[in-house]
């Protein structure tokens, strides 16, 4: 697929906008001073002025419905810059389950509030340290719900909490206030300096949604396909950063971007992150157009984003040598986001496995 | 309706009077497509039905220009008829070298004349070509090849031989490398010229690959007389028409290759093999494996489209031929590893009915060849490193 003008603008418009105010520096800026939010404030106030976080909030909400090539574009420069804001779990995640599976009056509700960015949102699925949204343990019984969730994105700042469990034989995603009596929220500070936490729920209320399971379905498509032009940026700068130090660093009197070895495996990361960009895209368009097979592209979409993301990590803390092991350096930045990213929301494995399934094999 | 549903629709209706109905399934094997050429038996009635067909509506080349034989397609027009073909799995009429290989090469460097006198016979399925590039001393290194023309006035006479010529015992005419200047530097001494493989002078060799089979040739000139006229873009100026040439067989070859597997997916395949648990593939490790290739080639088919889409609109695609052609033919070979893990023992049959005489294992040790032919995979990452990513020569 191509873009079109439209889209370009924004992307144009969306990778100064990170640059400028939510560069790699930011990130380690929020994880030096263990700041309590743990998101960086001032881009978030800028994502909220451009319309960003109303990018999938439809128009009738005070959203500019752009769709999820446009959530794309969004995710691929945040992962250039690693870029720290709560963009995935309240625009992207919390945006479409609501969208999907909302009722009217939770619509109206929250959906201005995510496009004006005075709510943040956060999506509770798993139950153990691996993405099985098809083996739910939390309960909800008679409207309220127990259990405990996982990898819950912004889940220590969120006012809303998006929690995924089973009623019955159905699994659903319930509205839970994350201040209500038996919620306990712990904090975990990923390797990624990223925001999570692990949440109990002891007997909690939990307000049903009008298609819980619509909303849980769309929205882990979304999230995946949009992790996956996440995981596609961050993949792509780390290459580019790494090409640079190709052609400036030095040994054996010579620049190491001169020895076959490095071209070769320079060349076929290049492909690889190409690759995953590419197929991160159409995937997203896909969901746009309600194309017969987005399931299977956003699968394979987050499966190759994931490994190309982990790949290039590594390729380029290799390929920087020593300095590339230091903490000082942004580099390893990149392999810890990659490593994170490719987790969340379910790993290669996992897609590959669901993708195989829907394959018929 | 616009103009391109009038189109579509004309070419459906076209389509289903004229394609025979032996010519709407998959080849069962390589064997089965249709080279054309003098020498070419037509395996059956509605093979050359088909050919001739499409050759009077020009479709046998799409989108070459209608006074040369062609279909005058544009690119929007060239792929409806190919979404067309597809869908009723009509096979391709008639292809060799010269469509994929020597035409667009023609098109963009040859005479006016040149182009009168060889494309509209390539379009009509009556000349087959083959390619005079590789020599003993000359593979990778492709440049540095010894095969002599001298000038002889108003002709040249070759004296040299090539190597690995795919099908020059087939072929009708060749489109060869040879050196016109011996003094000059090694890339600028070099032709491009045409020629009947009939010449005085000519012999071929078959050289048996792995595979068991013969498709490629030792292929020697001794005194081949070459009329002057036959010279493709300026003289001494072959590399050129070379690498632009190689550009074209690059794209091809990275694309789909035809064979068992084309158009075949692998799960259910693997499926009647290897059987299945709980509805998933009985092997776990083969059907993640499959899974994988699956994905990357969703990948590298998004990556196609988008070059393709970026090149249409005149943003350029050339050393990108590399990229297609390497992971192309890497996706293939890997492709047929998993059909062999697939098929297991029976795979391995060597000359069985059962197998149509070994097609598989044949197939898959010729898909080794992808990665080598056209220039080998440590070539396209060479042109990715220095051309597309600008790394610096040692
Ligand atoms: C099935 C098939 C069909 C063919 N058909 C034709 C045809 O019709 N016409 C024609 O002219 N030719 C044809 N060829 C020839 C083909 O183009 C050559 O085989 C190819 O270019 C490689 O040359 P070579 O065989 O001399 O190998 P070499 O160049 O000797 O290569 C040997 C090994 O060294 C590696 N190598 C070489 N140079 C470098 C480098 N700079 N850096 C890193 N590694 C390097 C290669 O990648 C390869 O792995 C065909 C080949 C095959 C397999």
């Amino acid at each position: 697929m191509k873009l079109n003008d439209e889209q370009q603008m924004l992307q144009d418009s969306v990778a100064r906008l990170m640059a400028d105010k939510g560069p790699v520096s930011h990130l380690r800026q929020l994880r030096d001073e263990h700041h309590d939010k743990g998101y960086d404030e001032p881009l978030w106030q800028a994502m909220v002025e451009a319309g960003l976080t109303g990018i999938l909030v439809p128009e009738e909400h005070g959203g500019i419905g752009f769709g999820l090539v446009g959530a794309g574009l969004v995710a691929r420069e945040i992962g250039r810059n690693l870029s720290v804001t709560p963009f995935l779990s309240t625009a992207v995640l919390g945006a479409a389950a609501l969208s999907a599976g909302g009722s009217d009056e939770q619509k109206a509700k929250w959906l201005p509030a995510i496009a004006e960015g005075t709510a943040i949102i956060a999506l509770a699925v798993d139950d153990g340290a691996k993405h099985r949204p098809e083996r739910l343990q939390a309960r909800v019984e008679g409207g309220t719900l127990s259990g405990e969730k996982r990898l819950v994105l912004d889940g220590h700042v969120a006012d809303l909490l998006l929690v995924a469990a089973g009623e019955g034989d159905q699994a659903a995603l319930y509205l839970v206030d994350p201040k209500a009596d038996g919620v306990t929220v712990e904090r975990t500070v990923m390797a990624d300096s990223r925001n999570a936490a692990r949440i109990r729920f002891d007997g909690v209320p939990a307000e049903a949604m009008a298609d819980g399971a619509a909303a849980l379905a769309t929205a882990l498509r979304a999230g995946r396909a949009v992790l996956a032009a996440e995981l596609s940026g961050l993949a792509l700068e780390a290459f580019e950063r790494t090409l640079g130090y190709l052609k400036e660093r030095k040994q054996f009197g010579r620049l190491i971007g001169t020895f076959q070895a490095l071209q070769h495996r320079a060349a076929q990361l290049s492909g690889e992150v190409a690759m995953s960009e590419a197929l991160a895209m159409q995937a997203l368009d896909a969901c746009d157009r309600g194309a017969d097979d987005a399931d299977q592209q956003v699968l394979a979409a987050k499966a190759k984003a994931a490994r190309v993301a982990l790949l290039a990590g590594q390729e380029a803390v290799q390929m920087h040598g020593g300095i590339g092991m230091t903490d000082e350096f942004d580099i390893g930045f990149f392999l810890k986001r990659a490593r994170a990213g490719g987790e969340t929301l379910g790993d290669a494995n996992y897609c590959a496995d669901r993708f195989a399934a829907l394959r018929g094999y | 309706m616009s103009d391109l549903e009038q189109f579509r629709a004309e070419t459906r209706a076209w389509l289903e009077a004229n394609c025979p109905e032996e010519m709407r399934q998959p080849l069962k094997s390589q064997a089965e497509h249709c080279w054309g050429g003098r020498k070419w038996q037509f395996q059956s009635e509605a093979q050359k039905v088909w050919m001739e067909r499409m050759a009077d509506k020009g479709w046998t080349a799409p989108q070459w220009p209608k006074e040369y034989g062609g279909g005058g397609l544009s690119q929007e027009e060239a792929e409806v008829l190919a979404e067309e073909m597809k869908r009723i799995n009509a096979r391709t009429p008639v292809s060799n070298f010269g469509f994929w290989m020597l035409g667009p090469a023609l098109l963009k460097f040859g005479s006016e004349e040149l182009k009168r006198e060889h494309l509209p016979p390539i379009c009509r399925g009556e000349i087959r070509w083959c390619q005079g590039y590789s020599e003993p001393n000359a593979g990778s290194d492709l440049a540095s090849l010894q095969t002599r023309a001298e000038d002889k006035g108003d002709h040249f006479v070759v004296n040299g031989q090539k190597i690995w010529t795919s099908y020059a015992d087939k072929a009708d005419w060749i489109f060869c490398l040879v050196r016109t200047d011996p003094q000059a530097t090694k890339h600028n001494g070099i032709s491009f010229v045409l020629f009947d493989m009939e010449s005085e002078g000519v012999s071929t060799r078959p050289i048996e690959l792995i595979s068991g089979e013969s498709p490629f040739c030792e292929t020697f000139f001794d005194d081949v007389k070459v009329d002057k006229h036959q010279v493709v873009g300026e003289l001494n100026r072959g590399w050129d028409v070379a690498k632009y040439l190689l550009t074209h067989e690059r794209n091809n070859i990275g694309g789909e290759p035809p064979g068992f597997l084309k158009g075949r997916a692998l799960g259910p395949l693997a499926a009647e093999y290897v059987g299945t648990e709980h509805g998933k593939l009985a092997d776990a490790g083969l059907r993640a494996d499959i899974a994988d290739l699956e994905i990357d080639h969703m990948a590298f088919q998004a990556l196609v489209g988008k070059i393709r889409a970026e090149a249409e609109a005149g943003q350029g695609v050339g050393a990108q031929s590399a990229v297609l052609k390497y992971y192309g033919t890497e996706l293939n070979k890997r492709r047929y590893e998993l059909m062999m893990d697939a098929l297991g023992s029976e795979g391995l049959e060597w000359d069985s009915e059962r197998t149509q005489g070994g097609l598989f294992a044949r197939e898959w040790l010729r898909s080794k060849g992808n990665s080598i032919e056209g220039g080998t995979s440590e070539v396209m990452l060479g042109i990715v490193s220095k051309r597309l990513l600008g790394l610096p020569d040692a």
